[in-house]
């Protein structure tokens, strides 16, 4: 649906538009919004049915489009009573969901609700126009079903596929997607010395990336000190977590990516980018983290002349070469201990919405996000202020993390149980 | 069957460390508070509400910023991610919606850090946030507990008990209210307003019941450090 703003055409009296209002990308137009008032003229359609009739007519020579969403400009034409039937919107894709006739149900009862109830902007408001003009009504009409405008129930997450290897040239990648969130994770190995405090432990880095692909609020180049965008500061927070979720569970064991005591040690860079971002990104990046490690091939080495630790290439003439053997034929993949699985839940009132998108997250203040291993012990629980969460919250959000922690270990094994057939 | 580890400065297990806390330190500030526990000593300074808002923040709300000035060291990723676990525990408890369209500025500066840093940092920033009258819900109470390697709940770690023990949480509560309302009506599914967090920020792995153990320390840990807050907030009008 496109709002359609226009600044060169003079502005009719009563309409009052903030100056950002004029920038708008999707993403701002539920909060400006607030900062339109419309008045009954513009509204044709709304002028007839009102309980206050206004007596003023709109002017024929000017176009009642110029500040309205296009959607109401095919609205019925004054005096006329408005059509139900052509209200309801094309419901989202969802017929094969459990959910999708109570879905049909629930969009009615919503366009319904609004021609009695909200005072303002009633009577012949569509479904998408209400989404974005009241977005906090729109899902608490929803909620009070336990159903949300997607068609998932409160505890459900979205659907998560994971591709492993989607980079050919790194030694270990996954690509994941929860809905419409990606992540594409690889990891490149080389060859380092160790410290001296830890001459058989190697080395991990990790890097979390939010190009400005992901989103419309991410710009490129350093955000200026006095405009930090909060995607930095998310990204850092993210990677920070990561990186101590994956040295707190003991999913991987440094001392695995020793090569020779003392002298070399594998030093693992793993990169995170996001492609996507629709809400519950820590997941997905963690999902994806995960993943790539798990297809991670460690490659062959072995030791030069000189001591240095070179790529092993198998040659076809092994004229003095037959004293070159791999340092480290046996060991190709990494074992992992217990594995992190992490879900967000976003609160309101009671609610609990697990795996909420961008939409949820930017409405609803208060998130919380549950890391578990595959051993049942918790390795995080991470809110950041928000609504006071009592205890049967914390059980509640814990045991929806069980939930999605078996899901995404399924969906683990199915991903890897299909690459080594091939 | 309760261990009681020894602890090397001779606390007992659920015993925090001296507490001292003290207001209006700065003069060009609006609000300002020092917070100690024991070595650790954080210094916030309040300046607000300014006009204006920030960039892509919502101006019918009131602004919050944080900014975190280490000990020594560049700002880098563990100060961005304290700025916004502060910001995001402030906003949930001012009242943004009193002055809207302005931003509050609160500087937090790192004396010495030994141990439950985070939560020295969020009590002094309250503090400095009532000695600037800035509009608040309630104050929030943070504490720092850890677990032990045998399962054990320790409060108030030092450094090197943090370093040392298997995993700890940061617990922000709410304040209590005060006894005026009658007994009961300020419950929430069965529990008063003080039990619920309002930012939980754990390190380390531990199990559920070993959390839920720490958040009912805390609680109570919180709730006599509430007191001794309203009573030196009070005395000091």
């Amino acid at each position: 649906m496109k709002v359609w703003i226009s600044s060169k055409e003079k502005k009719p009296m009563g309409l009052d538009q903030s100056p950002n209002a004029r920038h708008s990308l999707q993403s701002r137009i539920p909060k400006n919004c607030h900062h339109w008032t419309l008045t009954r003229s513009e509204f044709p359609a709304v002028a007839s049915s009102s309980k206050t009739a206004v007596n003023r007519r709109p002017n024929p020579r000017r176009p009642p489009t110029a500040y309205c969403c296009r959607e109401i400009s095919r609205l019925a034409p004054p005096n006329s009573p408005p059509d139900p039937a052509s209200l309801v919107v094309a419901i989202p894709d969802s017929q094969t969901r459990p959910g999708a006739r109570t879905l049909e149900e629930i969009q009615k009862k919503v366009t319904m609700g609004l021609v009695d109830s909200s005072g303002d902007l009633s009577g012949e408001m569509e479904v998408d126009a209400f989404r974005r003009l009241f977005p906090l009504r729109y899902y608490e009409r929803h909620l009070a079903e336990s159903i949300r405008p997607d068609g998932r129930t409160l505890g459900m997450a979205r659907d998560t596929t994971l591709a492993l290897g989607a980079v050919s040239s790194a030694d270990g990648s996954a690509l994941t997607k929860i809905g419409s969130t990606t992540m594409l994770a690889a990891i490149k190995m080389e060859v380092m010395t160790p410290s001296a405090e830890s001459p058989d432990e190697g080395c991990i880095a990790i890097e979390f990336h939010m190009p400005p692909i992901c989103s419309p609020i991410v710009r490129p180049g350093r955000p200026a000190e006095a405009a930090v965008v909060e995607s930095k500061r998310l990204s850092d927070t993210i990677l920070r977590t990561i990186w101590l979720v994956f040295c707190s569970s003991g999913m991987i064991n440094l001392k695995e990516l020793a090569l020779v005591s003392g002298k070399a040690a594998w030093m693992a860079y793993l990169d995170i980018y996001c492609l996507d971002a629709d809400g519950a990104l820590f997941d997905a990046a963690l999902l994806s983290a995960v993943a790539a490690f798990s297809h991670l091939q460690i490659p062959v080495v072995s030791l030069n002349d000189k001591g240095k630790i070179v790529a092993f290439t198998e040659e076809g003439d092994t004229v003095g070469k037959l004293e070159k053997e791999a340092v480290n034929k046996e060991k190709r993949k990494l074992t992992l201990g217990n594995i992190p699985f992490s879900l967000t839940c976003a609160l309101h009132k009671k609610h609990i919405l697990a795996d909420p998108s961008s939409e949820e997250e930017s409405i609803m203040e208060t998130l919380v996000t549950v890391v578990m291993d595959s051993s049942d012990r918790l390795v995080s629980f991470y809110k950041p202020g928000g609504a006071l969460a009592y205890t049967s919250l914390v059980t509640d959000c814990v045991r929806l993390t069980r939930q999605r922690m078996k899901e995404l270990e399924k969906i683990l094994d199915e991903a890897f149980s299909g690459m080594e057939v091939d | 069957m309760m261990m009681e580890t020894d602890r090397k400065d001779g606390r007992t297990p659920n015993q925090p460390r001296m507490l001292s806390c003290s207001r209006n330190i700065l003069h060009r500030a609006h609000g300002s508070a020092s917070w100690s526990r024991g070595e650790t000593k954080v210094l916030a300074a309040v300046y607000g509400p300014k006009a204006g808002t920030k960039k892509n923040e919502d101006p019918e709300k009131a602004c919050i910023e944080v900014i975190w000035k280490p000990k020594t060291g560049q700002i880098g990723k563990a100060e961005k991610e304290c700025e916004m676990i502060m910001k995001k525990t402030i906003q949930s408890i001012c009242l943004l919606t009193v002055n809207p369209n302005t931003t509050t500025s609160v500087v937090v500066q790192v004396v010495n850090d030994d141990g439950a840093l985070l939560p020295c940092a969020i009590n002094a920033a309250c503090a400095a946030l009532v000695d600037a009258g800035i509009p608040m819900k309630h104050l929030a109470v943070a504490i720092c507990c850890c677990v032990a390697e045998e399962g054990s709940v320790v409060l108030d770690p030092t450094k090197l008990e943090e370093q040392q023990m298997r995993g700890f949480a940061y617990l922000v509560f709410p304040n209590s209210a005060l006894s005026a309302l009658p007994k009961g009506s300020s419950l929430v599914d069965g529990e008063p307003l003080e039990h619920g967090i309002i930012t939980s920020v754990t390190h380390g792995v531990m199990s559920v019941d070993e959390y839920l153990r720490c958040v009912g320390r805390g609680r109570a840990a919180c709730a006599k450090l509430s007191d001794v807050l309203r009573r030196s907030l009070q005395k000091s009008e």
